[in-house]
């Protein structure tokens, strides 16, 4: 047995240790004094129950490594691991799920950690929301396993889904009730207290700025309103893991801030959270790893930074001057790659250093003033277009 | 999946259902007011004895009621976009069948007690037999709150489609099921086409607790009821997991 505090006790160390404090204490207590305080049958058989104890911590260890005991009291995922944050919140293995002949998702494997932001990301038709519709036991895969949280989806889907939160593409809350009622709806479907729904209520809609119409029917709400209200639905029972499928898609600047701000905050108090999303840029700051999967393949699975290194050849200028220049001036043996943006002309290059040089010359040259000049990294906007084709 | 947790699901499937759905157009239309022309279209300006038909009526209000609630819930959910979120929840399709169900029930026992009520009490009828009179009440809402949701299993996104098609199934049973033509007196094709009918069954459940005339045993008439209810409700489950994601 080896302990490795950093990674924190798991639930096999933590019940031997304490089966054989319980155990051992008041059986060396008595021995060593030499008096039969407890018992006389204890000391008089110390080696005996010494035997008990031992194959009693080998029963148990053989019983956790069997999942047997935690999975039938449904506390594997407390105890587990005390920290927890290297066990896996979903594990899927060769997912596959075709319509008719178009296989939607061909074969993917991947694994989420707990409190981790998964972001998945990939073009129109890439397969997202068909994975996203079978790890929320939406739909049922024709081949693979979905494990959330340990628990064998397939098996079990009503204890799986009793520990996520959705946010489904589609997923619209009632019109024709109003915000609290709608929680409450929810809230009894995972079967939660009336005390403890008000709570809950009071709480998230406050901390989404939707308290105050709380008792207005949903159906009067904005498009950002009602997005509001179905992310406090998927919270209102504190998920493990929550899903959320373009959650911040068309809404306004206040909202998409309250939802990203709702997101991060719910993964600080430990949830897992898988994101897919169209905003790479969203992805970029907010995700530990992404997954850019094409064609319903994983075409990519890395934290955003390994997979922007990926492309680290290329990296871009945006430059601005306060008269036009003609874009044919700018190319030069390092720039290869003009393009407007606006007011903006973006650059590409694999030498920053020289292609900057070669600008501020020419800015020289030509009278111009450089309004403003930003070098950039290589972007995941980048890397996900070379991995899906899209920049070809 | 314990039996609490899926009675749970179940009744809070059929409260939010109750609670949206009952006061929706096409229920009030198709489950209230459609029985109630059927009925002033046919009995004014005939010389009538009413008591007679009474029992017809009364299944055909509760045929009307219970069926009319079903068919609107998948479509309209789809068509709002919340049934995917629905399915999210720790639910089952059967769970969510079986709310639809009750729900329609609920409507449809709720009304036809109105009925009988009125009838009792302006219509100096009389009830037979009460033990068996609630039994088929409650019989009848489940097998026709089972047809009506079998009836959405199409899942079109547009509940007017659905209820369309609930129009065209509906409409011809309440004419071969001895309603406006007591079974009596039906021919052998009329009669044949009648047993068809789940309807049939309930009609002459009430026949015999309210007029003390029945055309076929009571045990028949249960078990034609229960079995069409069996083939209503395993119907509805397979097809509603069949046509799942169509229209999400």
């Amino acid at each position: 047995m080896t302990f490795n505090f950093n990674q924190g006790l798991t639930i096999a160390q933590i019940i031997t240790f304490t089966v054989t404090a319980i155990t051992s204490v008041p059986l060396f207590s008595s021995y060593l004094r030499g008096v039969d305080t407890i018992n006389p049958i204890f000391t008089h058989h110390l080696p005996v129950w010494f035997g008990f104890a031992f194959i009693l911590i080998a029963i148990i260890k053989i019983s956790i490594r069997k999942k047997l005991i935690l999975n039938q009291l449904g506390l594997k995922d407390a105890w587990g691991n005390l920290n927890g944050k290297n066990e896996p919140a979903i594990e899927v293995s060769n997912l596959t799920k075709s319509f008719g002949r178009i296989i939607a998702v061909n074969g993917m494997s991947f694994t989420v950690s707990k409190g981790e932001i998964f972001g998945f990301l990939g073009p129109n038709g890439a397969g997202k929301t068909t994975t996203i519709r079978m790890l929320t036991g939406i739909l049922a895969p024709d081949k693979g396993s979905i494990k959330i949280d340990g628990i064998n989806l397939a098996k079990d889907p009503i204890r799986a889904k009793m520990v996520i939160g959705v946010i489904p593409e589609a997923g619209n809350v009632y019109g024709d009730l109003t915000a609290k009622q709608n929680l409450a709806l929810t809230g009894r479907y995972y079967g939660l207290s009336k005390g403890h729904i008000a709570k809950r209520t009071e709480e998230i809609l406050t901390a989404l700025g939707l308290y105050e119409r709380g008792d207005d029917f949903v159906r009067t709400f904005s498009k950002g309103m009602k997005q509001r209200v179905s992310i406090a639905c998927a919270i209102i029972h504190e998920p493990k893991i929550l899903f959320l499928d373009e959650p911040t898609e068309g809404l306004d600047v206040q909202s998409r801030r309250l939802i990203v701000d709702t997101i991060q905050r719910m993964n600080k108090l430990g949830c897992t959270v898988f994101l897919t999303t169209h905003n790479i840029e969203e992805a970029n700051r907010l995700c530990e790893k992404v997954c850019i999967i094409n064609k319903g393949k994983i075409a990519a699975i890395d934290s955003p930074e390994k997979l922007k290194s990926t492309f680290e050849k290329t990296q871009t200028i945006e430059i601005s001057f306060n008269q036009r220049i003609d874009k044919e001036a700018l190319s030069n043996e390092v720039i290869f790659g003009v393009e407007s943006m606006g007011d903006k002309l973006r650059l590409h290059t694999d030498n920053p250093d020289k292609a900057v040089k070669y600008l501020v010359a020419l800015a020289q040259e030509h009278g111009v003033e450089i309004v403003s000049l930003v070098t950039c990294g290589p972007s995941l906007e980048e890397a996900f277009l070379r991995l899906t084709g899209g920049g070809e | 999946m314990s039996f609490s947790v899926f009675l749970r699901g179940v009744v809070v499937t059929a409260e939010k259902n109750i609670r949206i759905y009952y006061k929706k157009a096409p229920v009030i239309i198709f489950g209230i007011l459609f029985p109630l022309f059927m009925f002033i279209s046919f009995y004014i300006g005939r010389d009538i004895d009413i008591s007679r038909f009474f029992p017809g009526f009364l299944a055909m209000t509760l045929f009307f009621t219970a069926s009319s609630v079903g068919p609107l819930i998948t479509p309209w959910e789809k068509q709002a976009g919340t049934y995917e979120r629905l399915l999210s929840y720790p639910v089952t399709v059967s769970t969510i069948i079986l709310g639809d169900v009750a729900a329609g029930m609920v409507f449809g026992a709720f009304i036809t007690t109105l009925v009988l009520t009125a009838g009792l009490i302006f219509l100096a009828i009389s009830v037979f037999n009460i033990f068996i009179m609630v039994i088929s009440v409650i019989l009848g809402c489940l097998c026709f709150a089972s047809l009506g949701v079998l009836l959405a299993s199409p899942s079109s996104k547009a509940p007017s489609n659905v209820m369309m098609l609930s129009s065209l199934v509906r409409f011809p049973l309440i004419f071969i099921s001895g309603i406006f033509v007591p079974l009596q007196e039906l021919g052998w094709t009329g009669l044949f086409l009648s047993y068809l009918s789940p309807l049939t069954y309930l009609v002459d459940i009430f026949n015999a607790c309210l007029n003390g005339t029945a055309m076929l045993p009571l045990a028949v008439d249960i078990l034609g009821l229960a079995f069409f209810t069996c083939i209503f409700l395993v119907a509805a489950n397979l097809l509603h997991k069949r046509n799942l994601i169509k229209g999400l």
